[in-house]
C-alpha cells in the first residue's frame, strides 16, 4: 500500500521544504571555501523630504549583487496609488514584491470605500505584512504622498517599525544622505529648493557609498500631480574615449594599384521564403 | 450528519513523530529533509514554519476572543456556526474547491497575500489518487 500515496491538500504561501536541505549545503561548501549565491540587494541611497505643497523622494540606481553591480540603471521608486510612491532598500525582490502586493490591495481598498488611498493604510498595512514574516523580509521602504490629510512621509524598516518624520533616508548611503538633510532641511520650502535637496542628498550617498551609485531618479507628489522624474540627474556618466586607433586614409602612401576583375559564373538559384508571422 | 468518517478524524488526531521518515514510500527523503536525527524531526527547519502554518488560526483566535470582549458571546458563537456551514461547502476530496463563502465572510476576498501568489494550491503538480483520498474521508480506510 505504500506505492499509493494521499496528499494533504496543500497550503499556499511560503514552502519551507528545502530550509534544511540548504543549511546543509551552506555548512559543505563553507569547508570547501566557496559561498552560496548572494541575493541581488540594492545597496542604495534613498530618501524623502516633505516640502510645502508635498513630497518629494529621491532614489539612486544601482543595483548590486555582492560586489558586483546587477543593474547600472533600476528604479527603486515603485508604484504604489495615484497618489503614494514608494522607495525600497534592501533586498531587490523582497522590496518589488512587497510594493506590488501592498499596490494590489491598496486598489481593492479603494475600490471597496470609493475613495483615495490615504499614506497611513498603506504604511498600516506595510508594517503588519514585515512584522508577520519577522525581518525575513529584507525591505526597507521610504513612503510617502500626498492625500485628504496633507503631505506625509514614513519611514519602514524591514522587522516592521515605522517613523512618520519630515524627512528620512534609507540605506547604505543613508548617512551620507542624512548628513545634507541635517545641515540644509528647513520647514515649508519651495518645490525647487526641496528638489535640489534632495538631488545633494542622494548625490552625497552616490559619492560617497560603494553600494549606490549611477543617476538620480526623482518622484515629485503633489495634491493631484505626480512627476517622475527618471533621470533627473546623471551623476555617473560612462567616460568617452578621449583617443581613437584608427588611422585616417593617405597615411600609407600607395605606391602601384593592379585591378583584375574576378569572373563567376551562376551555377543555381533557388528562393527561400521567411517566415516573418 | 457528519460526512467524514470517526476513523478519520482518529488519524488525523494523533500526530505520530520520531517513528515513521516523511518521504515518499516511507524512506527518508535525504534531499529535501536531510539526514535523519532526532533533532531534524522535532524542530522546524526555518523559525517561521511554526508561525506561518498556524498564522490564520491564530488571527481568528485573537478576532474571536476581541469580538467577546466588545460584543459579548453570541458574537463569536454566531459567526463561528456561520464559518462551519460555509466551510462544509466542498467539492470530492482531490478536487480544489474555490471556497468562495468562506473567503467572504473571513475578508480576504479583497485582499492578496504571499497564499495567492506562492505556491498556489490550484497549480500545484502533484495530486492525491482520487480512490484514496475518497476511502479515507469517508473513513474506509
Amino acid at each position: 500500500m505504500a506505492t499509493l500515496t494521499m496528499s494533504r491538500a496543500p497550503l499556499g504561501g511560503f514552502s519551507f521544504e528545502n530550509c534544511k536541505r540548504n543549511a546543509i549545503l551552506e555548512g559543505e561548501t563553507s569547508k570547501l571555501g566557496f559561498s552560496l549565491p548572494a541575493a541581488r540587494k540594492t545597496g542604495t541611497t534613498i530618501c524623502g523630504v516633505v516640502f510645502k505643497d508635498g513630497v518629494v523622494l529621491g532614489a539612486d540606481t544601482r543595483a548590486t549583487e555582492g560586489m558586483i553591480v546587477a543593474d547600472k540603471n533600476c528604479s527603486k521608486i515603485h508604484y504604489i496609488s495615484p497618489n503614494i510612491y514608494c522607495c525600497g532598500a534592501g533586498t531587490a525582490a523582497d522590496t518589488e514584491m512587497t510594493t506590488q502586493i501592498i499596490s494590489s490591495n491598496l486598489e481593492l481598498h479603494s475600490l471597496s470605500t470609493g475613495r483615495l488611498p490615504r499614506v497611513a493604510t498603506a504604511n498600516r498595512m506595510l508594517k503588519q505584512m514585515l512584522f508577520r514574516y519577522q525581518g525575513y523580509i529584507g525591505a526597507a521602504l521610504v513612503l510617502g504622498g500626498v492625500d485628504c490629510n496633507g503631505p506625509h512621509l514614513y519611514s519602514i524598516y524591514p522587522h516592521g517599525s515605522t517613523d512618520k518624520l519630515p524627512y528620512v533616508t534609507m540605506g547604505s548611503g543613508s548617512l551620507a544622505a542624512m548628513a545634507v538633510f541635517e545641515d540644509r532641511y528647513k520647514p515649508d520650502m519651495e518645490e525647487e529648493e526641496a528638489k535640489g535637496l534632495v538631488r545633494d542628498a542622494i548625490a552625497a550617498g552616490i559619492f560617497n557609498d560603494l553600494g549606490s551609485g549611477s543617476n538620480i531618479d526623482l518622484c515629485v507628489i503633489t495634491k493631484g500631480n505626480v512627476d517622475y522624474i527618471r533621470p533627473h540627474d546623471e551623476a555617473n556618466k560612462k567616460g568617452v574615449r578621449t583617443g581613437d586607433y584608427k588611422y585616417k586614409r593617405g597615411t600609407t602612401a600607395v605606391l602601384t594599384k593592379a585591378v583584375s576583375p574576378l569572373n563567376l559564373e551562376l551555377v543555381e538559384e533557388s528562393v527561400q521564403t521567411m517566415d516573418t508571422s | 450528519m457528519n460526512s467524514r468518517g470517526l476513523r478519520s478524524q482518529l488519524q488525523d488526531s494523533v500526530p505520530v513523530s520520531g517513528l515513521c521518515p516523511q518521504g515518499a514510500y516511507g524512506v527518508q527523503d535525504s534531499l529535501r529533509s536531510g539526514f535523519t536525527s532526532v533533532k531534524n524531526e522535532l524542530l522546524p527547519s526555518h523559525p517561521l514554519e511554526l508561525s506561518e502554518k498556524n498564522f490564520q488560526l491564530n488571527q481568528d483566535k485573537m478576532n474571536f476572543s476581541t469580538l467577546r470582549n466588545i460584543q459579548g458571546l453570541h458574537a463569536p458563537l454566531k459567526l463561528q456556526m456561520e464559518f462551519r456551514a460555509a466551510r462544509q461547502v466542498q467539492r470530492l476530496p482531490f478536487l480544489r474547491s474555490s471556497n468562495l463563502a468562506l473567503d467572504t465572510l473571513r475578508g480576504s476576498d479583497e485582499s492578496i497575500g504571499f497564499e495567492d501568489i506562492l505556491n498556489d494550491p490550484s497549480q500545484s503538480e502533484v495530486m492525491g489518487e482520487p480512490h484514496m483520498m475518497v476511502e479515507y474521508k469517508l473513513g474506509l480506510l
